[in-house]
């Protein structure tokens, strides 16, 4: 397994930088207090929008705050965002998804139409209203993500479900007294594991830029703490004095949108067995 | 040319939108549940009268059954009467019929541009597999499907309005009130939306094209004797055809959304505006009434999506 793993790697450049961008973005989210030279939320209103120099590489902010620090200090709000609706997504659509696929009938049916529904909703504008209701803030905001991103996973589940249910070893499974349960378990997760898996990949994606909106617009996070979407607010404020503010956390969203995007294109192509080069 | 199983499938997919309907509406109006507390004391706001209070209890109906409420909304929403807005006191159908053509008009404008640019570039992508032009189409593409379309928007602002000064940086002007006017207006908008839709595009052109041009009646266009260009162009553009309207609705969908944030970049008074407005200041009628219509819009996109399918693929019906 983990041979294979590595091997992949090996195989696939842009999955591996990918994948080594991610981690040392993760890495830095954890070490943030000790590799950012100033706090996040210190502010100096004797430089307000001071240009870059050595004790402030990518300069200050309009509070005197340093960039490079926020920067640092909002990856783990950034990630812990995306992760967080991520999370829920699959913990809403898995079983969802498993229990359509699986059962059929009248349940597919209503799960079906639900899935449909949902879709019908454009992600961010729902998450917006959901938002609204349950009170401004970054984790209401990606809940509400999550339960958007949802029936994309439940689909994909649905899917796989509905085949493998009629494969013979499940036949076979249940001719040998196995349980509803054990194979659910045992046979029909595990088929439908892989396109979950470069679907959370490719949601990772969705759901930075759905934080970075949220937190855009105000209806994430809230002040005084970074995070990439709200450090672009701030420079949205400040666009005609300091326009060059809005590059570092533009550029951080982008780069890591794309390798969450590379990483789950790389996987689909890995996982997929009909894909075999 | 309608043939009688071709109208049942179109009968069927108009059926099956109802149920969808009554559940997206369904979700609209539920948003009032998950408010915490007292809603009428919460939505009220601060400081606000007792009157006030059993006026939005009143309005919402609130002490009466949940499906009665939703039912009396719904009767309500679908003859157009979307509720006032809590903090202006505006109808809320008044402000959407507003706000709409602004974000109609960037969206199509944005549509249009991703279209007549990545429909091309797809399909030249497609022509040469593995080629330095395919590894430039595809690497913008995965550029643009990962920019977020409002910092998009910040760049072109910057460059183009505040530096230069091609374009107005923020507003944005009817279309029967002055079409040049609005166009100019509406040109960065539309092009910040646009980034997202044309890496979309031709991504999606590119892989259904070069899917088409493994398949066997290529050989068989090849062994007639026909150019690579004539194949292409004429064969290959005429079956992913199909495609293409899964690609335009799909666009429209996404561009309604990403629309949202890009308004507020450039304070056009359209449905993003509306929402996030109305989302900050816990105006939930207004809220309810944007998400609504969006969700109108996209169902009704998506079924007329549907029944042209069933129009143009002759393998249906």
């Amino acid at each position: 397994m983990a041979r294979a793993f590595f091997a992949w790697l090996r195989s696939d450049l842009r999955a591996a930088l990918s994948l080594g961008f991610l981690l040392a973005l993760l890495l830095m989210s954890l070490a943030a207090p000790w590799i950012a030279p100033w706090s996040p939320t210190a502010q100096n209103i004797d430089i307000p929008l001071a240009d870059a120099d050595a004790a402030h590489p990518l300069g200050t902010d309009d509070l005197g705050r340093d960039v490079l620090s926020r920067l640092i200090y909002g990856t783990s709000a950034t990630l812990f965002a995306s992760f967080l609706a991520v999370i829920i997504a699959t913990v809403i659509g898995v079983p969802v998804g498993l229990l359509a696929g699986f059962k059929g009938g009248w349940i597919d049916d209503v799960i079906s139409r639900i899935i449909d529904a949902l879709l019908s909703f454009p992600a961010i504008v729902l998450a917006i209203a959901v938002t609204s209701a349950l009170g401004i803030g970054l984790t209401n905001g990606m809940i509400a993500v999550g339960i958007v991103f949802s029936p994309q996973i439940a689909r994909l589940v649905r899917a796989r479900a509905l085949v493998v249910r009629q494969e013979l070893y499940v036949d076979a499974a249940r001719c040998m007294g196995a349980s509803n349960a054990r194979i659910l378990w045992r046979h029909v997760l595990p088929n439908a594991i892989q396109p979950v898996i470069v679907q959370v990949t490719l949601l990772l994606a969705g759901a930075l830029l759905a934080e970075a909106s949220l937190s855009f617009l105000g209806l994430g996070i809230q002040p005084p703490n970074p995070s990439w979407g709200a450090m672009l607010a701030r420079a949205y404020q400040n666009m005609e004095i300091a326009p060059a503010l809005m590059y570092p956390p533009g550029l951080a969203i982008l780069f890591t949108a794309l390798a969450f995007n590379t990483l789950g294109e790389s996987l689909r192509v890995a996982l997929d067995p009909t894909m075999k080069r | 040319m309608l043939t009688a199983a071709r109208r049942a499938v179109i009968r069927r997919r108009l059926l099956q939108a109802v149920p969808v309907l009554v559940l997206a509406t369904l979700v609209v109006f539920g948003l009032l549940k998950l408010m915490p507390g007292d809603i009428a004391i919460t939505l009220a706001g601060e400081n606000a009268t007792d009157e006030r209070i059993n006026e939005i209890r009143e309005m919402y109906g609130l002490n009466r059954p949940f499906l009665v409420q939703y039912g009396s909304w719904l009767a309500h929403a679908l003859t157009g009467d979307l509720s006032k807005s809590l903090a202006s006191g505006e109808a809320v159908a008044t402000s959407i019929a507003r706000s709409f053509p602004n974000t109609l008009l960037i969206v199509l404008l944005a549509m249009g541009v991703a279209l007549v640019l990545g429909i091309p570039l797809g399909i030249l992508a497609a022509s040469k597999p593995d080629s330095l032009l395919d590894r430039v189409v595809t690497s913008i593409a995965s550029l643009g499907i990962a920019v977020p379309s409002f910092w998009l928007a910040m760049i072109l602002v910057a460059w183009f309005a505040l530096e230069w000064g091609w374009f107005p940086a923020t507003g944005s002007v009817a279309l029967g009130q002055d079409p040049i006017k609005a166009l100019h207006h509406a040109v960065l908008p539309a092009l910040a939306l646009a980034g997202g839709g044309l890496a979309e595009v031709s991504r999606q052109l590119r892989s259904s094209m070069v899917e088409y041009l493994s398949s066997s009646p290529v050989r068989t266009l090849h062994a007639k004797g026909l150019s690579s260009m004539s194949i292409l162009w004429k064969h290959g553009l005429k079956n992913v055809g199909v495609n293409l309207l899964t690609v335009a609705t799909l666009l429209f969908n996404r561009m309604l959304a990403a629309t949202v944030v890009v308004e507020a970049v450039f304070a056009i008074p359209g449905m993003g505006n509306l929402i996030v407005n109305g989302a900050l200041h816990r105006d939930l009628p207004v809220v309810q009434g944007v998400v609504f219509v969006m969700v109108l819009v996209v169902i009704t996109v998506n079924l007329v999506a549907d029944v042209l399918y069933t129009v143009l693929d002759p393998r249906i019906g």
